[in-house]
């Protein structure tokens, strides 16, 4: 038995397709699906129903993991506009923010070497934080102007700096190892 | 008085029978087995009136296998047939065993099985097959207790094993005839413990210092929901370190450069164990040792000593406990409880820069050594479905990222770890070269970027690629992590559908055919009787069966199934409980196979109708169409 509920996140969650999602809603929609459907309430159950619970739990924390992130939601909107976010194809990027991320990267392989190298990581996560909202509200208007293109822009660059974002923390981690 | 409850008739039912289940803590150090009895978990005791028996397995040329305190008393005497710290090798390969402290206290054959085994007077022992021994144990008192066979056991597993020391520890049950509920992650099961007596929302951390294992895991509580936010480790971490640290300190003031034999280095660590337990309540410890000739240890340890031994291993744990703060995106301070698990978190150094850490004052209400057993009893009570009711649900999350190896030895992750389980992940690939037509997965755990440096786990292939021009095909990998952390990995080539499919047996681990082995092996030598037992065994599976799909056609049968559907599947029923009254367990076996199968059109379409009912208020027909259900993909 497979079961399949493509392109219903928002409506699994009972929510419209939008990018404003109340926080405590999808909270409280998730723990009642999965009250119901994860594995652990088919422990006894006969073998189809258990493996029916683990693949309608997947699906299930997939949603609710990708509605929970701003950046997954943004994309998912995304991708149910029919809108691909594919780099092979397209990887024009504006020089500003190349720019910009350049510094940052700089900023970031300096770090380990400054006089206090946590307090120099916390500066760029602080910047990097202030970016990620401003994508946020940019990605907001847009939606609801149904620009895509314009959609699309900014989830690209968002996406660099959710991953510069990540080497922040994995150069905290190794901070932290040396310690 | 009460009255007496009496069915309707041609509805009568069995009174509810209270189906056993136990929680088991396999300890690197010590085990314990629990059971939730008349309300509320306990720690069962054996014939020898303790709750709690050493880890440890004496195997002699002849008879069985010893297990607990009186395997322990040889360990001085004949050292290298009483295996302790098995835990430490779960999953492990030759490697591994190699760069162990343990290497240098057992011998090894590295050469006959797929995986290290101890050599001892009674043959090679894997480390599964000696955890096996300790899960028998703990099963035989656990059902002398309960006063009958046991539907499943919780097994808890450190937080941080990854999938082949959790695929090795759900192997040992298998040996040890123990049908396994769920693997549940040992700092989860504390947070139940605690979480059920204390009624608490919010967030807290479970700290976990076990003998040979470290976890820290920050869990969100909500009304029974228990959701891991993060989890981090080291599962070569404990306890053990600590004695050991002692025991060369022993030797360095007592001018003692080396041991003569094994048997001398168990005594002296056996020593250091008992002055670390005085030094937790104690500020100076005595000790005299005599091992013979120059081999003489006497003095007195003080407490700031012992502290200054074990500074530099306790603050191995410091880094994890950055991790998961930093992974779940809290700050300390919104941490509002800190649990202590694990027998070495009675050292007060551990405790106090615990807190020292998380600003606060950490909880040790309950007894760090029973915790988490007596989380498993209560989950294990829920997952046998004693408690059809209970808020009780814990989100657990895979510890490690899990990966696919690509061009140049790099990792492409597919399920970053800390994601909530379980889950389901597809990743596409392509072909490199024109006119390939076949390819080789190969599946790791890590968190490097390089393949080297990342846990190998399995290596499958995917034949009959159609041959096209490099890139051309579209191979899609989906990797499915149930609710164990186990994983599953399943490839199909898009345009031809070329499907290849495997269980990730690890790259150090058992295969089926050893474990067969095994099992025919450890039967041989038992002296309960083998037919008895697999039918015993086989008569809980059937009774499981009917009782699953009594109440299901109890609640809704009607609805779901025509007359002719629903004669059908009564036919199977009737004739599975037949075989249950018979003394033939293939026949049983065969009856539950036929009746699973009868059904499984039914089960489609209660569960369907269930989610149609969860999203309530919607059009039904637009439900239908998002709903795509096809019996014909399976497997």
């Amino acid at each position: 038995m497979q079961v399949d509920f493509s392109n219903n996140y928002f409506e699994l969650f009972e929510l419209p397709v939008s990018f404003n999602v109340p926080t405590e809603h999808l909270d409280t929609r998730f723990r009642s699906l999965q009250r119901f459907l994860h594995p652990d309430k088919f422990a006894s159950a006969a073998d189809a129903e258990r493996r029916w619970s683990m693949q309608a739990a997947s699906f299930v924390n997939e949603a609710y993991q990708t509605l929970s992130s701003p950046l997954k939601r943004a994309s998912y909107i995304l991708s149910l506009n029919g809108i691909s976010l594919d780099e092979e194809t397209d990887t024009q990027m504006s020089p500003m923010f190349l720019m910009e991320q350049m510094e940052l990267r700089e900023a970031l392989g300096e770090a380990p070497d400054a006089a206090d190298p946590y307090a120099a990581l916390d500066k760029i996560s602080k910047q990097l934080t202030g970016s990620q909202a401003s994508s946020a509200d940019e990605f907001a208007q847009a939606c609801e102007k149904e620009d895509w293109p314009t959609a699309r822009t900014v989830v690209r660059q968002w996406q660099f700096l959710e991953k510069l974002g990540s080497e922040v923390q994995a150069q905290e981690a190794r901070l932290d190892d040396a310690l | 008085m009460a009255l007496l409850q009496i069915s309707e008739p041609g509805q009568s039912q069995a009174p509810h029978q209270r189906r056993l289940a136990v929680g088991i803590d396999l300890g690197t150090t010590n085990s314990l087995v629990a059971s939730v009895i008349s309300g509320s978990a306990t720690v069962l005791k054996n014939e020898q009136h303790e709750w709690s028996i050493p880890s440890v397995v004496y195997y002699s040329a002849s008879g069985e296998p010893v297990v607990g305190s009186s395997a322990q008393e040889n360990a001085a005497s004949d050292p290298f047939n009483t295996i302790r710290s098995a835990k430490r090798l779960m999953g492990k390969g030759s490697d591994d065993v190699s760069n162990s402290w343990l290497a240098e206290h057992y011998e090894f054959d590295f050469d006959s099985g797929s995986i290290p085994a101890f050599k001892t007077a009674a043959g090679n022992r894997t480390a599964i097959e000696v955890s096996a021994n300790i899960l028998s144990t703990l099963r035989s008192t656990a059902e002398k207790t309960l006063g009958g066979e046991l539907v499943g056991a919780v097994i808890t597993v450190p937080a941080y094993f990854d999938d082949a020391q959790r695929q090795a520890t759900k192997d040992a049950a298998a040996l040890a005839g123990i049908h396994v509920l769920r693997l549940l992650n040992e700092p989860t099961a504390a947070a139940v413990a605690y979480g059920l007596d204390n009624g608490n929302d919010g967030v807290v951390a479970i700290y976990d210092l076990g003998g040979g294992t470290f976890d820290i895991s920050l869990l969100k509580m909500q009304r029974g929901v228990f959701e891991v936010l993060a989890t981090a480790g080291n599962t070569a971490l404990g306890g053990d370190d600590f004695d050991n640290a002692v025991a060369d300190w022993l030797m360095e003031q007592s001018g003692v450069s080396a041991l003569p034999d094994q048997g001398a280095r168990r005594q002296l660590l056996r020593l250091a164990r008992s002055l670390k337990e005085t030094l937790s309540s104690q500020q100076t410890a005595p000790y005299e040792l005599n091992l013979g000739e120059s081999l003489m240890f006497r003095g007195e340890i003080h407490v700031d000593t012992f502290n200054s031994i074990i500074e530099a291993l306790f603050k191995k744990t410091l880094p994890s406990c950055r991790q998961v703060l930093r992974d779940a995106g809290i700050a300390k301070s919104d941490v509002q409880a800190v649990v202590m698990v694990g027998g070495s978190t009675r050292v007060p150094l551990v405790r106090e820069r615990v807190g020292e850490f998380f600003e606060q004052t950490v909880l040790t209400d309950i007894d760090p050594d029973q915790v988490v057993a007596v989380g498993a009893a209560i989950q294990a009570d829920v997952l046998a479905g004693n408690k059809p009711d209970s808020d009780l649900l814990l989100l657990d999350v895979i510890p490690l990222s899990l990966g696919l190896e690509t061009m140049g030895g790099l990792v492409e992750k597919i399920v970053p770890r800390n994601t909530t389980i379980p889950i389901a992940r597809a990743q596409e690939f392509t072909t490199y070269k024109d006119g390939q037509t076949a390819m080789a997965l190969h599946v790791v755990q890590g968190e490097r970027e390089l393949v080297a440096d990342c846990r190998s786990l399995a290596r499958f292939e995917l034949r009959d690629i159609p041959a096209r021009t490099a890139g051309a095909c579209r191979i899609q990998v989906l990797f499915q992590v149930d609710a164990d952390g186990l994983l599953t990995v399943s490839a199909l080539e898009k345009e031809s559908g070329v499907v290849a499919s495997i269980d990730v047996k690890p790259s150090y681990g058992l295969s089926d055919g050893e474990i067969e082995e095994m099992l025919r092996a450890s039967m041989e030598h038992a002296s309960e009787d083998v037919q008895k037992r697999a039918l015993a065994e086989q008569k809980v599976e059937g009774s499981r069966v009917v009782e699953a799909i009594a109440s299901a056609l109890d609640a809704d049968g009607d609805q779901h199934l025509s007359s002719e559907e629903r004669s059908e599947i009564d036919a199977l029923v009737a004739s599975l409980k037949q075989s249950l009254e018979g003394d033939v367990s293939d026949n049983i076996k065969l009856a539950v196979e036929k009746l699973e199968a009868g059904s499984s059109v039914f089960v489609e379409r209660r569960m369907n109708a269930s989610v149609k009912e969860l999203m309530a208020g919607q059009e039904l027909s637009e439900l239908e169409r998002k709903l795509v259900t096809d019996t014909n993909v399976e497997d």
